[in-house]
């Protein structure tokens, strides 16, 4: 058992949650509440991670992230060592490609809020940022915790863009699903088994934490 | 004194409506789809231009602009010193009354705050229900604590969107009179939409006509009303 590629794949997972949710909320928040035109583009665009071929976004974060270009290099002598092939580039990676699992859930709660409640908010005094501490986030707490938990999912099973953008360096860049990989290729079933056992066990272990969390089953129909 | 020219589009809805409301007590009067509830809540500042609805024209409150699209100027419904109760319930569910109530509030220091909650509370005939969820609430009680939430801001123009339905006759004329003594002696003014032409003679107010979203008259409820009055006289001598 590789405990290092599983403590940092939980790394990897818990930190791309962290700032998936800092960055999801006020964006779904601006979906939802904001009225300009551009928002049906933002929102295509924040959807789009769903639709490309994880390798595709992996080739273009690398190229993008790589010497080539300016970009790269100014992020390089900012922080003295290349993004690609590194832990921090495998979580700008993540971030990427399980932005929509974040945004669509709040996206969805967010929008099953009342209008009137918001226009309550807003009539006695409370600014954007109010309505979504106070209200939108509150009262959509089940799409908090669906996003948070696809987030990590979606990252502890990541393959493509971390295979692509981090390769595969032990203890910096080889998750749980690179080890999974090496194993097949290496015809080594047995341990293989237990490494996709593990990777199923997290998301069995986390999606029972969000169903349990939710509907009080059968309370509708209760006499 | 509210004064509006408004002209605005919702869908196939047209609202065209210029006046002066100069009496404390202002009584919307205008049968289901005649505009009322976009009108308070064009007032309110809640619906600009988006999405093909379009609305434009002035309104100003003792001569402060609230909107004039012509110059682009439209002041954020909070900051309006405007309150709006409608007849749905706006409660938040997650907050508790006291919390409700106190939303508006978070200026004020937490003593200050706790002290005007109660006051308005008990405006209100709701002191009982301050520790309750809105969940555990009535129609009528649930209404009464919006209305005490509204004007617990120390709004200067209050617009009530037949906030009372859910009271029986009796609890509501009563809770009107409370309202409008606390009104009158704040310096509220008061709009009151509604369909039903015993409020507008029950308060005494000035009444303005409305109909597929033209004012079509503007006076004391004894004339704009007449018709009315006669219909409802008829009904109750009526075996």
């Amino acid at each position: 058992m590789d405990w290092q590629a599983l403590a940092l794949t939980l790394k990897l997972a818990s930190v791309t949650t962290a700032i998936l949710l800092a960055i999801a909320v006020p964006l779904a928040a601006l979906l939802v509440l904001g009225r300009s035109r551009w928002l049906a583009a933002l929102e295509a665009l924040a959807a789009l991670p769903l639709v490309l071929p994880p390798t595709v976004l992996g080739f273009f974060l690398l190229v993008l992230l790589g010497p080539r270009t300016s970009v790269g290099r100014g992020i390089t002598a900012l922080l003295g060592h290349p993004l690609a092939f590194s832990f921090d580039g495998l979580v700008v990676g993540s971030v990427i490609y399980s932005l929509p699992f974040a945004v669509q859930p709040l996206v969805a709660g967010f929008a099953a809020v009342q209008p009137n409640l918001v226009d309550a908010a807003r009539l006695l005094g409370a600014g954007s940022v109010r309505i979504v501490v106070s209200l939108l986030v509150p009262l959509a707490r089940r799409s908090l915790v669906a996003a948070a938990v696809l987030s990590f999912l979606h990252t502890v099973g990541e393959f493509g863009v971390v295979l692509m953008l981090g390769g595969d360096i032990p203890g910096a860049t080889r998750t749980l699903s690179i080890v999974l990989y090496n194993q097949v290729e290496n015809f080594d079933y047995a341990a293989a088994n237990h490494t996709a056992a593990i990777l199923l066990g997290l998301s069995a272990a986390a999606l029972a934490i969000l169903y349990s969390k939710g509907l009080r089953r059968g309370s509708a129909y209760r006499a | 004194m509210l004064e509006l020219a408004l002209k605005a589009r919702r869908g196939s809805f047209h609202l065209e409506v210029e006046c002066r409301l100069a009496s404390d007590w202002t009584v919307i009067f205008g049968p289901s789809g005649a505009g009322k509830s976009t009108l308070l809540r064009l007032l309110a500042g809640l619906d600009r231009n988006s999405h093909g609805d379009t609305a434009k024209g002035k309104i100003s409150l003792d001569g402060r602009i609230l909107t004039e699209t012509s110059r682009g100027v439209w002041c954020k419904p909070g900051r309006r010193r405007t309150s709006l109760v409608t007849q749905r319930s706006s409660l938040f569910p997650h907050l508790g009354v006291e919390a409700n109530v106190a939303y508006g509030l978070s200026s004020l220091e937490r003593p200050i705050r706790a002290t005007r909650v109660a006051e308005m509370l008990e405006l209100v005939d709701a002191t009982n229900l301050v520790k309750r969820r809105p969940q555990d609430l009535s129609g009528g009680q649930a209404q009464r604590v919006a209305l005490a939430r509204a004007l617990a801001p120390g709004p200067r123009l209050l617009l009530l969107d037949e906030p009372f339905s859910a009271l029986d006759g009796v609890a509501s004329d009563a809770l009107i009179g409370r309202l409008q003594t606390w009104a009158r002696a704040n310096g509220v003014q008061t709009v009151l939409a509604t369909h039903d032409a015993t409020d507008a003679f029950s308060t005494g107010a000035e009444v303005a006509l409305l109909r597929e979203g033209r004012l079509i008259a503007q006076g004391p409820a004894t004339e704009v009303l007449q018709d009315e009055r006669e219909r409802i006289a008829l009904r109750l001598m009526t075996p």
